[in-house]
């Protein structure tokens, strides 16, 4: 018991740094912003795992030993209940007016006996003496509580270990198919097989964000899709919220972040067509100020576009180019025309986001509304439009139910254990008079008024 | 009246509850200070003492009045964003306030605890009154993350949860002070007015065990709220990790107290560090910290 509770207090202050330290799974760009201001300080946090708490091995070694530890504690101690829930009271201790509730009635043994039964005391009798008890289900509950912490544990297991969690950007107009490469990011459990991910398909037919004009704030989302469970099942119109997600199955799909592709063409000096689509940009802010990159690579030489996109563009000397509403209200795209090699061909996974420059050189610096091209030295791009993006999450957990069900059960047995009162009474034949006290187990309030109610009702009968 | 009519309504009440809160607090002041200097010069038996009882009378009623003052200051604020009142810090702080002072009053009916009328009205003047300065943000509509039923019920009983603390700690600190007190010899002639030693401890100890259940409800709403809004149930956000961390001290509490038998100084001394886990969460985590848990500026 003792060990299991150092292990969860243990578990406790390892969880701290957790929450002073930026960590990768929430926000992996602070983490870099630690290791550009301070290499070195950062290489030797991150060689306490102080960037990934809480999957480092001496967080899952607490974790574990919290489990085993528990496990180890509870099961004999459930034995140990379950036997003590059938078990009679103790008898009566030597001197009765040390215990709680002392007090002297003049009525008779059996009618005590009666007066407890009538109460449903569980009663053992020996000689001169009663001993009485009631409450057990607290013990119930005490087991029910632990019990369920390991399920608890074992639900929070498999989730990390079965389920998978994944995101895709898809623009207004475009369908998601749910295979593994149509995902920007996937991470599947330990055991989940990619190929075991159902077959749905996701159209995003319609984002509208609503804001407040006055303060910028993002007053309501809302996603049209149209989905399919399977490549042949038939099709459902359905809305996507943040607090209302897809469900397909055990799956379930949330709209996490949006944005925006500006549409753009881009065409060689003859005129043909190199390029031509959305291109999702990452917001800055939250009035959706958003980089992105144009890469072209079938050109000759290859071209990429260093842009920055504003959907109501405002300038000023400081900032330079910046957004002042998040609704598409003055949409301005922002490009730097850089030519050379975008090295996309040397199998380094690159960020879509980002172009490397170093051996590329700047030919141009242009902004565009919609409707607007710009010429460069090459060729030349023209703004067409822009459509919305939403990021869809994908997850799979099939662990949760039983973390649910565990906690519910969990809260159910405190709420007994706490609140349940569980109590001995003994009462004593000495010198034709009856002594009477108990103890209350789990040290609720009541027992004197009650050992009092029963002097009374004692002496009522007569 | 319109909707901006209910805010600067909410606002307005909120001044003249600090007023009234104030003024009580003067009123418990007065009663403390008079009843030393009394104590202090009472070989005279026949000292008019009914100023003390009068002074304690006004106090207790003015401080009913701030509090209804209080609680219509929350309402109209719910009004006024047509909402529940518990969509920022500010909201949150004044809600706050106001159900330590419906805990103070109710389990008042039962337990008496007029002497707990002074720390009491200084803990919610200092808690309105940083709402009101610090935090204070217009009433605005809520963000689409919070747009969902669970916001009621998760925070209100994380509220609910830390009000209650908030009393056990006063009670434990109470506990801690006397304590000392005690050990050093008598108690003098203002902490002879307060109740015994044994009766805070259990006081507050029944407080933390009332309340944990709630607690572990709340963290687990969260959980449930989390799945749907964020996608996952626990994610180990600063607010998270530390509501867990509260949580597992007041366990350690409650085990300590009732399979180790703790009692007194030591539990004491648990219950205000757990509660201050819980203190620490509010205020840091929300001010400074980063995470999911944080809207609207504050």
């Amino acid at each position: 018991m003792r060990t299991a509770l150092i292990l969860l207090l243990l578990l406790g202050i390892a969880s701290i740094p957790g929450s002073i330290f930026p960590q990768r799974t929430q926000s992996p760009l602070k983490v870099r912003e630690y290791f550009d201001d301070d290499p070195a300080g950062a290489k030797w946090l991150d060689r306490f795992y102080l960037f990934d708490v809480y999957g480092s091995p001496w967080f899952s070694a607490i974790y574990l030993l919290l489990f085993i530890s528990l496990v180890g504690c509870v099961l004999p101690r459930s034995f140990h209940y379950f036997k003590e829930i059938f078990k009679a009271p103790p008898e009566a201790p030597s001197l009765l007016n040390t215990m709680e509730g002392f007090q002297v009635s003049p009525a008779s043994l059996e009618r005590a006996e009666a007066w407890l039964k009538k109460n449903r005391f569980r009663i053992s009798k020996t000689g001169d003496s009663i001993a009485a008890e009631k409450g057990y289900l607290r013990e119930t509950g005490n087991l029910l509580f632990h019990l369920s912490l390991i399920v608890v544990l074992l639900g929070i297991a498999g989730s990390s270990v079965f389920g998978m969690r994944g995101e895709a950007i898809v623009n207004v107009g475009e369908r998601f198919i749910n295979t593994p490469t149509n995902y920007d990011n996937l991470t599947p459990g330990r055991f989940f097989s990619l190929g075991s991910l159902p077959t749905f398909t996701i159209r995003v037919d319609n984002f509208s964000a609503t804001y407040d004009r006055k303060t910028t704030q993002a007053l309501d989302y809302e996603l049209k899709v149209t989905t399919k469970e399977s490549l042949d099942s038939s099709e459902v119109n359905q809305i996507v919220k943040v607090n209302k997600p897809l469900t397909f199955g055990s799956t379930r799909v949330y709209l996490q972040a949006n944005g925006y592709s500006p549409l753009v063409t881009v065409r060689d000096s003859e005129g043909l067509v190199k390029f031509e689509g959305p291109v999702p940009f990452l917001p800055q802010d939250s009035n959706l100020s958003s980089i992105g990159a144009i890469k072209v690579p079938d050109m000759e030489p290859q071209i990429g576009f260093v842009s920055s996109f504003f959907p109501t563009a405002a300038r000023d000397e400081v900032r330079g180019g910046f957004s002042t509403f998040p609704d598409l209200l003055d949409p301005r795209l922002l490009l730097s025309v850089w030519k050379g090699d975008l090295k996309m061909d040397d199998g380094v996974p690159q960020s879509i986001y980002r172009i490397d420059t170093t051996d590329m050189e700047r030919i141009g610096l242009w902004a565009l509304s919609i409707g607007e091209s710009y010429s460069f030295e090459v060729g030349s791009i023209t703004f067409n439009g822009v459509v919305p993006w939403v990021n869809l999450q994908v997850v799979s957990d099939p662990g949760k139910q039983y973390a649910l069900i565990g906690s519910i059960l969990a809260i159910t047995g405190l709420l007994i254990s706490l609140f349940i009162r569980q109590r001995r009474i003994w009462v004593r034949e000495v010198g034709g008079k009856l002594e009477i006290a108990g103890l209350a187990l789990n040290k609720l309030p009541g027992l004197e008024d009650e050992i009092g109610k029963m002097i009374q009702e004692l002496g009522d009968q007569k | 009246v319109s909707q901006s009519d209910w805010a600067y309504i909410s606002n307005d009440l909120i001044y003249v509850a600090l007023a009234l809160y104030a003024l009580s607090f003067l009123s418990y002041t007065y009663e403390t200070a008079f009843s030393l200097r009394a104590n202090k010069i009472s070989g005279d038996k026949h000292l008019d003492r009914s100023i003390t009882t009068k002074s304690r009378k006004v106090a207790s009623i003015v401080f009913l009045l701030a509090t209804a003052s209080l609680t219509l200051a929350v309402i109209a604020r719910g009004i006024s964003a047509e909402r529940i009142p518990l969509g920022n810090m500010y909201e949150y702080s004044i809600t706050g306030a106001m159900t330590f002072a419906l805990a103070y009053l109710i389990i008042g009916l039962k337990f008496d605890l007029s002497w707990l009328g002074l720390p009491s009205s200084i803990l919610i003047l200092l808690i309105l009154g940083s709402a009101i300065t610090l935090l204070y943000r217009p009433s605005a509509p809520l963000v689409p993350a919070l747009q969902s039923s669970w916001l009621v019920i998760h925070v209100s009983s994380a509220i609910l949860s830390g009000g209650i603390f908030l009393l056990s700690n006063t009670v434990a600190g109470a506990y801690l002070w006397l304590d000392r007190i005690e050990r050093k010899g008598e108690r003098g002639e203002f902490a002879k007015r307060l109740p015994s030693l044994e009766s805070l401890d259990q006081l507050s100890y029944r407080l933390v065990a009332f309340v944990f259940p709630l607690w572990t409800f709340a963290v687990i709403s969260g959980a449930i709220w989390a799945e749907a809004a964020w996608g996952r149930y626990w994610g180990w956000d600063p607010k998270e990790t530390w509501s867990f961390i509260t949580w597992i001290l007041f366990a350690s509490y409650l085990h300590a107290r009732v399979t180790a038998g703790w009692k007194g100084r030591k539990a004491a001394w648990l219950c205000l560090i757990a509660g201050s886990s819980y203190l620490f969460n509010y205020v840091y985590i929300n001010v400074w910290g980063s995470g999911r848990h944080t809207y609207s500026g504050l």
